[in-house]
């Protein structure tokens, strides 16, 4: 008997390691930058280049970064869904348009509309570098001592918005008018 | 008939030099320091591109990989040593950015499991063989087997003579 369940109870194990591998994205890299200061930057605004923006002047703020480009295809399938995220009015989103154009940049926020307070244009990518971006879309929730506390890499579906982002944001409030 | 097959040839060579007309390039920058170039080849081949994950930064042609690469040659002409430009990358991107990863706690399964692995099958097939060899050695042959032997080996070699 026992000779036939090592055999399958090994396959067993294999099976749970396999499904566990098969559920997980490998494109997802863990980001070092998690529970650390956002790098700080000031760049000129998309809309407006002779204004800045910089992440200092989100201090006692939570907020949200979006890296955004209007050549990345799943930027285009997430932007309804910023829009209706900014509309609910739970947390300013910021873009930072990131190797992209000016004028495509501009023409794809009047197309689809503009879901960011303001935008930030890293045009030549210097700036994505140091938040460790590889690929648009990237999100992160930077609260108000300026500490990235959440890195989301492709698109924030409304589940991911739901159970991530939200109980986060409402988490980072709640300590904020604690203090 | 043939002169279809030349046309969907042609028709082809024109397709394919489409493609590799519409896969313009940014200009390779000018090497004005061919030491520091090999320098940096060499680094690169040590890290991982982000974006198609089983190549290294030197060989990838990704826009992101271009980046680094110029991120890292204007650390180099700043006087940066290879050790900190890892660190630079390593504090953004993570140990994923190397593509040997080093040594250490989160890593021990990585660089050790395969011996582990190896060294515990080594054991099972020990236990085994030793098991098996103590076994046979265990059981000496009947008097009623050791005659059915005798006659299975009596009449087999009568039938090779006959």
């Amino acid at each position: 008997m026992l000779r036939y369940l090592i055999p399958l109870g090994l396959f067993l194990v294999l099976v749970v390691f396999l499904a566990i591998g098969l559920g997980r994205d490998p494109r997802e890299v863990p980001s070092p930058l998690i529970n650390k200061a956002a790098p700080t930057f000031r760049l000129p605004q998309l809309q407006d280049p002779g204004k800045t923006f910089s992440a200092e002047d989100m201090r006692g703020k939570v907020w949200i970064l979006n890296v955004w480009a209007s050549w990345c295809v799943s930027c285009r399938d997430e932007h309804p869904l910023l829009i209706e995220y900014a509309k609910s009015g739970a947390v300013p989103i910021y873009g930072l348009n990131w190797k992209d154009k000016r004028e495509d940049a501009l023409a794809w926020l009047d197309e689809l509309g503009d879901p960011y307070v303001l935008s930030a244009a890293d045009l030549d990518g210097r700036i994505a570098i140091d938040y460790g971006v590889y690929g648009a879309p990237e999100t992160y929730l930077i609260d108000q001592s300026g500490v990235i506390r959440h890195k989301h890499i492709g698109a924030v579906t409304p589940d991911v918005w739901k159970d991530k982002f939200m109980p986060l944001v409402q988490q980072l409030n709640r300590e904020g008018a604690a203090k | 008939m043939t002169r279809a097959r030349l046309l969907v040839t042609l028709l082809l060579i024109s397709l394919l030099a489409s493609v590799a007309f519409s896969q313009v390039r940014r200009e390779p920058p000018v090497i004005d320091d061919p030491a520091l170039e090999l320098r940096l080849n060499k680094l690169s081949q040590e890290l991982r591109c982000l974006v198609c994950q089983n190549e290294t930064l030197a060989d990838s042609r990704a826009d992101l990989a271009e980046d680094l690469r110029d991120e890292i040659r204007e650390q180099m002409k700043a006087g940066k040593s290879d050790k900190e430009i890892i660190a630079f990358l390593t504090e953004r991107y993570g140990q994923f950015i190397l593509y040997r990863p080093q040594v250490t706690p989160a890593t021990y399964l990585l660089w050790f499991g395969p011996f582990i692995l190896l060294l515990g099958g080594l054991a099972i097939l020990f236990y085994y063989i030793k098991q098996r060899r103590d076994q046979i050695a265990e059981q000496p042959l009947s008097s009623d087997e050791r005659r059915r032997a005798e006659e299975m080996l009596r009449s087999g070699s009568g039938k090779e003579t006959a």
